[in-house]
């Protein structure tokens, strides 16, 4: 079937991927980047579905990522870490196991959205923006006052999980499990979304009046569609503090809040395939711009004229990020994929995939 | 007509409304309002600028809970429902300045209109259950069965900010229709349409009222329009009804002359 041919390269893709990484064929580093990526997919299109399909404005996604993130790390621990004391499950179940350890990080994740999405049934945009910033800095700070899980000073133990899967099989499997979240996260979105029970969230975006007055259950879906957001953003939390090993609150800041938001912006409000376009143009420009030598080599016009001016490359990414916000929004405030999918801008994909 | 041929006595009214007052602030919207709406009729009302009709219409449709007094709709009270749960009772509405959905398809205009019986959830939409499909099929042949009759079928794919203003009227209204209701308000549905436009609509609405197991309230600002279809005219002013009657004692009605004194639209 034609239809199946994304799937299928998409598969393709992922084997490679992961034998590639499996025999050494691309480095640790390269690796991370990948894992970056998908993390970054998961974040960019589960902030769509609030901040783009449902037009609501919200900074604090991070902040559901940090749930996320410290319960599942809690309960890899209690499982198969030696932290609380002994493991509470035998070592050999942990590939079982762990994807469900990252749903219910999710699903906790989820149920926190409630201290978003119950004030937005009154509250939209500039409020709700800042109700969503205020929740983030609720969790942290929530989080860096509970000393029995480390406080400020972070988490840590989940290596423990880690190791107990390459007791298995000595593979890739952060990796194995970033691909796999990541087509699991597109899919329920991309189905979700499409589905009639979905498409009210688009109501609620150009007219909530309208939608509420022809039978959307509009604080019902707003719940819902915060929830699923929230909840895979919890996943993706999940997923980043067992390939680090270690969290802390303050990783889960405003300003990783704001790299979710600038990815959305950048791949066009309410497109899923902008969205994921834009998280890896993103997560690869963050990474080139990391580089000392790259970024030396950019500014050598301007260090030229200063020579006494030292760039660091951490100080410059910062400026190059916004400033490409600020580009974008000034020559193409739609973002690359306005709230177009890919096979609208290239009609002939349509006979590979359906899109929407 | 079924309200003919039945003793009154064992028919609900579609819409009944008892001692309804709106208080906005200061300002009484409107005041002690009752209606006894039949099944079948095609109702009027009328009223100057800022007379409180739009204010009526969203009381019955469950947008504003009244400061005081009772609406039932086919018997059921709405205190206390949400907009979408009288909607589901039987009621739907289209608005003043029509309120569609713009970046959606004529046919995903149609389809969000389900909601009220849905009846699949968030997982049943992930994991493509079998009450997911078949409500998506059965959805789907209604939507496009109801663009077929309404002759809005070439425009399925289309973005309603596409189509000319009188064809977005109609499709608002085929969106409330769809939603299979008892009560059908149509808010100004002349509005802002050139006389042929007017004329069409007239006939779509007769139409509809014909077709269409549906009572209708409309509120319409062009006389002609309403005396040509209504049965039953209500006037209010300042909250107050001041008059009600057949079209032809409306027009001569001293307290509605009054009202609209200076007004070219009688
Ligand atoms: N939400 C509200 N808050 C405060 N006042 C309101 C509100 N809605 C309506 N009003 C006031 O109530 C009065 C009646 O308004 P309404 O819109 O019902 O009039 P209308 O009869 O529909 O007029 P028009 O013919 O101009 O549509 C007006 O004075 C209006 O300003
Ligand atoms: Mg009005």
């Amino acid at each position: 079937m034609k239809h199946h041919s994304l799937n299928a390269l998409l598969a393709i893709v992922a084997v490679l991927l992961l034998v590639a990484a499996h025999f050494g064929w691309i480095d640790n580093y390269i690796q991370i980047v990948v894992m970056t990526i998908g993390i970054n997919i998961i974040m960019s299109t589960s902030l769509n579905l609030v901040n783009g399909n449902m037009g609501e404005f919200t900074c604090g996604h991070a902040g559901f990522m940090c749930v996320g993130a410290y319960v599942s790390s809690i309960i890899s621990v209690l499982c198969f870490g030696s932290k609380f004391g002994d493991p509470m499950l035998p070592a050999g179940s942990v590939l079982f196991v762990f994807p469900f350890i990252l749903l219910i990080g999710g699903a906790v994740a989820a149920v926190s959205s409630l201290l978003v999405s119950v004030p937005s049934f009154k509250t939209r945009d500039d409020y709700l923006a800042i109700i969503s910033i205020a929740v983030n800095y609720m969790i942290i700070s929530a989080l860096e006052n509970m000393n029995f899980i480390g406080g400020s000073r972070g988490f840590q133990g989940m290596k423990d999980t880690y190791w107990a899967m390459i007791d298995i099989f000595d593979g890739p499997w952060m990796l194995f499990w970033v691909i796999n979240f990541t087509i699991f996260t597109v899919w329920v979105i991309r189905r979700f979304i499409s589905s009639t029970y979905g498409k009210g969230v688009n109501a609620i975006c150009q007219d909530e009046v309208a939608a509420e007055i022809m039978s959307v259950n509009t604080n019902k879906i707003k719940i819902i569609n915060f929830m699923v957001a929230a909840g895979l953003a919890g996943c993706a939390g999940g997923l980043y503090a067992h390939i680090i090993g270690y969290v802390n609150p303050q990783s889960f800041n405003i300003l990783k809040s704001t790299e979710a938001m600038v990815m959305v912006y950048l791949g066009g409000m309410g497109s899923l395939s902008g969205a994921i376009i834009s998280a890896i143009l993103f997560t690869t420009l963050m990474e080139i711009l990391r580089s000392q030598a790259i970024i030396d080599g950019m500014l050598s016009p301007v260090t030229f004229i200063f020579p006494d001016w030292e760039p660091s490359a951490g100080v410059i990414k910062w400026v190059m990020i916004p400033l490409l916000l600020v580009i974008v929004m000034q020559f193409r405030p739609e973002g690359i994929m306005g709230n177009r999918e890919l096979s609208d801008v290239f009609p002939k994909l349509k006979k590979f995939y359906r899109f929407k | 007509m079924m309200a003919q041929t039945q003793p009154q006595t064992n028919i609900t009214p579609v819409l009944e409304v008892r001692g309804m007052t709106q208080q906005f602030g200061g300002l009484r919207a409107v005041s002690d309002f009752n209606v006894r709406l039949m099944p079948g009729e095609l109702t009027g009302l009328i009223g100057p600028n800022g007379a409180g009709k739009t204010t009526v219409f969203n009381l019955v449709s469950g947008f504003y809970q009244p400061t005081v007094g009772e609406i039932f709709i086919n018997g059921q009270p709405t205190a206390g429902l949400k907009p979408h749960k009288v909607t589901s009772l039987g009621v739907a509405r289209t608005f003043q300045n029509i309120r569609l959905w713009n970046d959606m398809t004529v046919l995903d205009n149609i389809r969000v209109a389900q909601h009220y019986w849905l009846n699949y959830g968030f997982f049943s939409s992930v994991f493509r259950t079998k009450r997911y499909k078949q409500r998506e099929t059965q959805i789907s042949e209604e939507a496009n069965e109801l663009l077929e009759v309404f002759d809005l079928m070439q425009f399925a794919d289309e973005f309603p900010k596409n189509l000319p203003y009188g064809t977005q009227r109609k499709l608002e209204i085929a969106r409330a229709l769809s939603t299979k209701p008892k009560l059908l308000l149509l808010d100004e549905p002349a509005a802002g349409l050139n006389s042929a436009d007017a004329k069409d609509l007239i006939r779509l609405i007769r139409w509809i009222h014909e077709t269409f197991d549906v009572t209708i309230w409309m509120i319409e600002h062009h006389m002609d329009v309403m005396m040509e279809l209504c049965e039953q005219i209500k006037v209010i002013d300042f909250g107050e009804t001041i008059a009600e009657g057949n079209p032809e004692d409306i027009r001569n009605h001293p307290a509605v002359i009054t009202a609209y004194l200076g007004d070219d639209n009688i």
